[in-house]
């Protein structure tokens, strides 16, 4: 036997200790892995279909403001107000996620003309003025002026979706629903803003633009 | 009585015992380098997936903001892989005849999970949280490297205990604005980023003394 085989062997042995994984691998399930027990193959289970929301104490209203605040519907009309106060951090919020979740599709300005429309997808109203004809969806003409749009039907399509685009009920809390529905007010608002409505600050910008 | 050794085997001798040192040290700086190599940080490989997904294309070609499908990224341990019914929320219309779909429209059709390989995967006994290093600071490009220029996504970053521990113990090299968390191309004004670092640390209440306790990432 040669000298530096049972050294060889000895450094094997060292360095072979380390390659178990059960530590890693430990026998749980991490989100979103795959199971070989359920029969669908996921370890993330469906929420069973007699499942009741209850509602959450801290964030969620309860009694008369459920509907309105969950569902944009108040006496079985879609809501006309918000089901809360909307102030500077709620519209931010609402800008946030209306760049995150709409301008796809929507655009920046709410004028419909997103990078994914202009990608091919069909193009959603604007959200001021009125709608190009589109000869389409029929179900897509209950506003000629999605301004006269009470903020109910808004949360109605983000919810549930509407024609071509699919319920985002999944991806925006209920809240943020609400923020985003309030920006696209500012939207619709901004659009047909006066220079006389706006700030002394806004106005002096305005006139070194246009000068 | 002959001669049991040659004398040839005086040479061999020492040979082998300077040798077996050699091949020893040889053998650790080996499977140290190994260690850290892509072999098994698995930085920069590519595993097949079901479908070529485009990070590039979709990020850095049409501007969708990451949290579009890793929507509980900013408030979960979990980015979260979108479901088929995010993919299928363009997909519906566009490049909705593509054979390279075909998977995604059969897992929307089947009600089936897309079976993708995961490649950022830490050990079980490492308990990573999305959420807080977004809420102090830590932008994705600072783990995922340029994901917007991922034709095919891959590891960028080694994801080793000493890697993590180097941003545990100077938090103040990495830590960007809130604003500036999803901006792939974000650097801090002027170059400063230590005086922005150390600022931040301090206004987002970060305990960089307790960052390096073991409890921090392990239970």
């Amino acid at each position: 036997m040669r000298p530096w085989f049972p050294l060889m062997t000895a450094c094997l042995a060292v360095l072979s200790t380390g390659c178990r994984q059960d530590m890693y691998d430990q026998p749980r399930y991490e989100p979103q892995e795959a199971s070989k027990f359920f029969t669908d193959g996921k370890s993330d289970r469906p929420i069973l279909p007699s499942v009741v929301h209850r509602p959450d104490p801290k964030t969620e209203p309860r009694d008369e403001l459920y509907d309105h605040y969950n569902l944009g519907i108040v006496d079985g009309e879609p809501a006309e107000t918000f089901p809360f106060p909307i102030d500077r951090t709620v519209l931010d919020r609402g800008r946030q996620r209306y760049q995150i979740y709409c301008t796809p599709c929507h655009g920046e300005r709410g004028d419909g003309q997103g990078m994914i429309v202009k990608r091919g997808f069909s193009p959603p109203p604007p959200f001021y003025g009125e709608r190009p004809p589109t000869g389409k969806s029929p179900a897509a003409t209950i506003y000629a002026d999605l301004r006269e749009a009470p903020v109910g039907h808004f949360f109605e399509v983000i919810t549930k979706g509407h024609g071509a685009m699919y319920s985002y009920a999944s991806r925006i809390g209920v809240r943020d629903r609400w923020s985003i529905i309030a920006y696209v007010r500012a939207l619709q608002l901004s659009r047909y803003a006066t220079e006389s409505e706006l700030p002394q600050q806004d106005r002096d910008q305005l006139s070194k633009v246009s000068r | 009585m002959p001669q049991i050794f040659h004398p040839s085997l005086n040479t061999l001798s020492r040979l082998s015992i300077f040798g077996g040192a050699f091949a020893a040290l040889g053998l650790l700086a080996i499977s140290y380098m190994l260690v850290g190599s892509p072999y098994q940080t698995q930085v920069g490989i590519i595993h097949d997936q079901p479908v070529q997904f485009s990070h590039e294309h979709h990020v850095g070609g049409l501007g969708i903001d990451c949290r579009y499908c890793h929507t509980s990224v900013e408030i979960s341990a979990v980015s979260g892989v979108p479901p088929t019914y995010t993919c299928m929320s363009c997909h519906s219309q566009i490049w909705s005849e593509s054979p390279m779909l075909q998977p995604v429209r059969d897992s929307l059709k089947n009600d089936t999970p897309i079976a993708w390989a995961k490649v950022h995967d830490l050990p079980d006994f490492v308990y990573f949280h999305h959420g807080i290093h977004i809420q102090k600071g830590i932008g994705c490009v600072s783990c995922h490297g340029r994901i917007d220029q991922m034709p095919l996504t891959f590891k960028d970053k080694p994801l080793t205990m000493e890697w993590c521990l180097e941003c545990h113990r100077h938090p103040e090299k990495y830590i960007r604005p809130y604003e500036e968390i999803f901006n792939m191309e974000w650097k801090p004004p002027g170059g400063d980023q230590l005086t922005l670092g150390r600022k931040l640390i301090e206004d987002n209440h970060i305990p960089v003394d307790r960052l390096t306790n073991c409890s921090v990432c392990h239970r």
